[in-house]
C-alpha cells in the first residue's frame, strides 16, 4: 500500500541524503520525495511517499525516527488527509486542438500559464490521480513535457505536524 | 579561555575525560597534532595503519564502556578508519571519529587528499558532523560524544577541515555543559503496561528460554540479568555478542546459541513457548531461517533501540527501554506481585534440556598427536581462569572456538567483532584493551589469516611496551573458508589455503617480542604459563593445530535451529531426536 509521510528534518547540509540514503542501504521503494524549508527557518518539511506492507513501513518510520537530524514524523496515511501535488504540463496547441485543451484544462480545473502560436503550458494541481487522469485524456502525441511536483500531503482537522505536542 | 580551532579540539578531549586517543598524523591535521604535542594529558597512540587505530579505540571502548576517540587525517587517513568504523557499528559500539578535512574554501574541488568522508561513512555511523566553522567546533564535539554513548551506542564522525582548526584564529572556549537535542532522546524507562504484560506472560511460560545479546553488556546490567534468571530459574543462552553477561559455568546457561550454538540453546529456542529477548537483535547467524524460528513461541523484546523491535523476527511484546532500567522495573514487579513461574512445568522443561545437553554436542576428537583448537581454547581456560583476563578475538574458527569452549564468567571480557566480521579486529583491538586496563591479562586469539590483516601493529606495541598475548592457532587455513568449502563446495579449496606463511617467531623478534612455535599438545600448557609469566613481553605464540578441524554444531545458512549438523565425532544413537 501507498503511504505519504510527513518529516520534520533539520535544515542542516546533508539532511536529504541522510533520508535517500536511508532508501537505497535498506532497499526500501522511494516513489517521491519534496523537500522545502519551513517557517522556521532551521526545519525542513519532506513529504515521502513510498509503497510496502505493514511491517515494512514499520521500519521505514524507525529507521527515519532514527536519524538523528529527524526531529518528527507523521504517517499520514494512517488517518484522513489531503493530498496535492502540482503538474506544469506542455502540450501541442494547433488549430481545432487549441480550443478543445482549453476546454479539458477547465474541466481539470487547470490554467493555461504560457501559450504560443503553438503550444500551452498548462499548470494542474490535484491528487495524483487527478493527474493521471489529465495525462490520459490528453492524446500522447500532443504531449511535448511535463513535470510533476510529487504529492505534499496534510493531515485533515485540526491536527498539525509541528515541533510542539 | 581564547584557543584555536585545533587547542579547542585538544582541550575538548581533556573536557570529555579521555585518556587516550589512537590516530596517525596527515596534512589536514597537522594543527591539531601540533597542539597534542603540547600537552600531556592526553595520551595519543601512534598506529602503524588507521583501521587499527578504529580497532584500538574499540577495543578499548568494548572494555570500558567509555567511548573511545581516533584521530585521522582526510582522504586515505578516513577511507583506511572506515573498516573500524563500520565494525564499531554493526557492534553498537561508542567512538568518537575525528577526521581531517581539506579546507573549507577547496571542499569539493577533489582537492589533495580529499574525500566525503562525511557521504563515505554515512551508512555506518550513528551520526556524523562536518565542522564549518570554528565556533561549531566545542559544542559539535560535545554532540559527538552524547550520541556515541547514549541511547544505542555507535560511532560518531567529526570532519574538521584543516582551516577550521588554523592556530592563528583564536575564540571564546567554553565547554557545553549540557546537550540538548530537540531531534535525539533516547528512551529511558520502559513502559510499565508493557513490562506487566511481559511479567505475566514469563509466569504463564511452560518452556521459557531467556535470549540475550551485546545490549546487557552495553548496557552494564548483567547484575540485574543475573537476578532475574535466579529468581525465575529460567534457561538462559546468549548470543556471541552476549557472552559474559550471564556466568558461562552456571548451569542454568545453556551456551551459546545459533550457527555454531549448542545443541541445547538451539534446540529449547526450537521447542521453547515463551522466549524472552534482552538486548539482541535476531540476527541472521541466530535466528536461521526466519520462518522456522521458535516456531511455538511467544515473544518479549527488550531493547533500546525501536528499530531493532520486529525488524526481522515480530516480537508480541515489545519493551522499548535501557535493558538495565527494564530489566530492574521487572524485577522490582515481580517482587510486588509476589508471582512464579510455573514450578512443575519449568522442572520438567528443565529435564527435557538436559537430555539435549547428554548429547554433549561440544565434544570432540582429542588426540595426543595434534593440537585441537578446542583443546587449545581449553588449556587457555585452565591457565588464565583465576586471572583478570581479556581475550579478544579476530574472525573465523578460532573465533567460533574461543566463543564455545572458553566459558566467560564476566561481561566485557570477551571482545570481539561479531556483526562485521573484521578480520584484523583482535590485534589493535588487544592494544586497545590492553591501555584501559594495564594490571588485566590480555590476550589475542587469532588464526595465521586474520593476523596478517593488521600485524603491522606489533610495531605499535612494541612503542607503547603492551605485553599482550597473541594466540595462532595455525592450521594453514583461512579455516572458516575451508569448511564451508568442504560442505558446500565438495572440497574445492578455491583460495582458501594461506600459502607463504612468514616465520611468526621470526617475525616476532623483528620486532623485539618473544616468538613461541607449539606443535605438541603435551606442551601446549606449559607454553601458555612460560608466556603469561613474561608479564612486561609480547609473546606470539604459534600454535600449529590439526588442519581441517571444523566447527560443529553448525546449522547450515536457511535452516532452522532444529536442522543442526553435529560431529561426526558423535556417535548416531548418542544423537537425540
Amino acid at each position: 500500500m501507498q503511504h505519504i509521510i510527513s518529516i520534520l528534518i533539520e535544515n542542516e547540509a546533508g539532511a536529504l541524503s541522510r533520508v535517500s540514503g536511508l532508501f537505497s542501504a535498506r532497499g526500501y521503494n522511494i516513489e517521491s520525495l519534496t523537500v522545502a524549508p519551513t517557517e522556521d527557518t532551521t526545519l525542513s518539511r519532506m513529504t515521502l511517499v513510498t509503497r510496502g506492507d505493514e511491517n515494512v513501513i514499520e521500519q521505514i518510520t524507525k529507521q527515519l525516527n532514527k536519524l538523528i537530524d529527524v526531529v518528527k514524523l507523521v504517517d499520514l496515511s494512517e488517518g484522513p488527509h489531503i493530498e496535492r501535488e502540482l503538474m506544469m504540463i506542455k502540450v501541442r496547441a494547433e488549430g481545432t486542438m487549441r480550443e478543445e485543451l482549453k476546454r479539458l484544462a477547465d474541466i481539470f480545473r487547470g490554467n493555461i500559464i504560457d501559450a504560443t502560436g503553438n503550444s500551452y503550458t498548462i499548470e494542474m494541481t490535484g491528487d495524483g490521480a487527478k493527474l493521471d487522469a489529465f495525462i490520459q485524456v490528453v492524446d500522447d502525441e500532443l504531449i511535448i513535457e511535463t513535470v510533476r511536483s510529487g504529492p505534499l500531503g496534510i493531515a485533515r482537522g485540526g491536527k498539525r505536524l509541528t515541533l510542539h505536542v | 579561555m581564547e584557543l584555536s580551532g585545533a587547542e579547542i579540539v585538544v582541550q575538548a578531549l581533556k573536557d570529555e575525560g579521555v585518556e587516550y586517543v589512537w590516530g596517525y598524523p596527515g596534512g589536514a591535521v597537522l594543527h591539531i597534532y601540533d597542539a597534542l604535542f603540547q600537552q600531556n594529558e592526553v595520551r595519543h597512540i601512534l598506529v602503524r595503519h588507521e583501521q587499527a587505530a578504529a580497532h584500538a579505540a574499540d577495543g578499548y571502548a568494548r572494555a570500558t564502556g567509555k567511548p573511545g576517540v581516533v584521530l585521522v587525517t582526510s582522504g586515505p587517513g578516513a577511507t583506511n578508519a572506515v573498516t573500524g568504523i563500520a565494525t564499531a557499528f554493526m557492534d553498537s559500539i561508542p567512538l568518537v571519529v575525528l577526521t581531517g578535512q581539506v579546507p573549507t574554501p577547496v571542499i569539493g574541488s577533489d582537492a589533495f587528499q580529499e574525500v566525503d568522508t562525511v557521504g563515505i561513512t554515512r551508512p555506518c555511523v550513528k551520526h556524523n558532523f562536518l565542522v564549518k566553522r570554528v565556533d561549531d567546533l566545542a559544542e559539535t564535539i560535545r554532540k559527538a560524544f552524547y550520541i556515541a554513548a547514549s541511547g544505542r551506542p555507535g560511532p560518531v564522525v567529526v570532519d574538521i577541515p584543516k582551516d577550521v582548526t588554523d592556530p592563528n584564529i583564536r575564540i571564546s572556549y567554553e565547554y557545553p555543559q549540557e546537550i540538548g537535542m530537540r531531534s535525539y532522546n533516547p528512551v529511558e524507562r520502559g513502559h510499565p503496561g508493557q513490562i506487566r504484560k511481559a511479567v505475566d506472560l514469563m509466569m504463564s511460560a511452560k518452556r521459557p528460554v531467556i535470549y540475550t545479546g551485546g545490549g546487557v553488556v552495553l548496557a552494564d546490567a548483567s547484575e540485574e540479568l543475573c537476578q532475574l534468571v535466579k529468581k525465575t530459574g529460567f534457561p538462559i543462552t546468549q548470543t556471541l555478542m552476549g557472552l559474559g553477561a550471564f556466568p558461562a559455568t552456571d548451569p542454568q546457561f545453556l551456551g551459546m546459541l545459533g550457527m555454531h550454538g549448542t545443541y541445547e540453546a538451539n534446540m529449547a529456542m526450537h521447542e521453547t513457548d515463551v522466549l524472552i529477548a534482552i538486548g539482541a537483535r535476531f540476527d541472521d547467524r541466530v535466528t536461521g531461517k526466519v520462518a522456522h524460528f521458535c516456531p511455538h513461541a511467544k515473544i518479549i523484546h527488550i531493547d533500546v533501540d525501536p528499530a531493532s523491535i520486529s525488524k526481522t523476527v515480530r516480537v508480541d511484546v515489545p519493551i522499548v527501554g535501557q535493558v538495565r532500567s527494564v530489566l530492574a522495573d521487572m524485577l522490582h514487579l515481580i517482587d510486588e506481585l509476589e508471582c512464579e513461574p510455573g514450578r512443575d512445568a519449568l522442572a520438567q522443561w528443565w529435564e527435557r534440556i538436559e537430555a539435549w545437553r547428554a548429547v554433549e554436542c561440544l565434544s570432540y576428537d582429542a588426540s595426543d598427536k595434534v593440537i585441537k583448537p578446542q583443546f587449545a581454547v581449553e588449556a587457555l581456560y585452565k591457565v588464565t581462569r583465576d586471572d583478570e583476563f581479556y581475550l579478544t578475538s579476530d574472525v573465523g574458527q578460532h573465533q567460533m572456538f574461543a566463543a564455545q569452549f572458553y566459558p566467560f564468567d564476566q561481561p566485557r571480557r570477551w571482545i570481539n567483532s561479531g556483526g562485521l566480521g573484521t578480520m584484523g579486529f583482535g590485534l589493535p583491538a588487544a592494544m586497545g584493551v590492553k591501555q584501559a586496563c594495564p594490571e588485566a591479562e590480555v590476550a589475542c586469539i587469532t588464526g595465521e589469516a586474520s593476523i596478517q590483516m593488521c600485524i603491522q601493529e606489533l610495531a605499535t606495541c612494541k612503542q607503547y611496551d603492551l605485553p599482550i598475548k597473541i594466540l595462532l592457532l595455525n592450521n594453514g587455513y583461512m579455516g572458516m573458508v575451508r569448511q564451508w568449502q568442504e560442505f558446500f563446495y565438495d572440497g574445492r579449496y578455491s583460495h582458501s589455503y594461506v600459502d607463504a606463511l612468514p616465520d611468526f617467531c621470526k617475525l616476532a623478534e623483528s620486532y623485539d617480542h618473544v616468538g613461541m612455535r607449539i606443535d605438541d599438545p603435551a606442551d601446549l600448557e606449559a607454553a601458555y604459563r612460560e608466556a603469561f609469566g613474561m608479564k612486561d613481553r609480547l609473546v606470539f605464540m604459534d600454535i600449529v593445530i590439526d588442519p581441517e578441524e571444523n566447527v560443529y554444531p553448525m546449522i547450515e545458512a536457511g535452516k532452522g535451529h532444529h536442522e543442526m549438523h553435529m560431529s561426526p565425532h558423535l556417535s548416531s544413537e548418542r544423537e537425540l531426536a
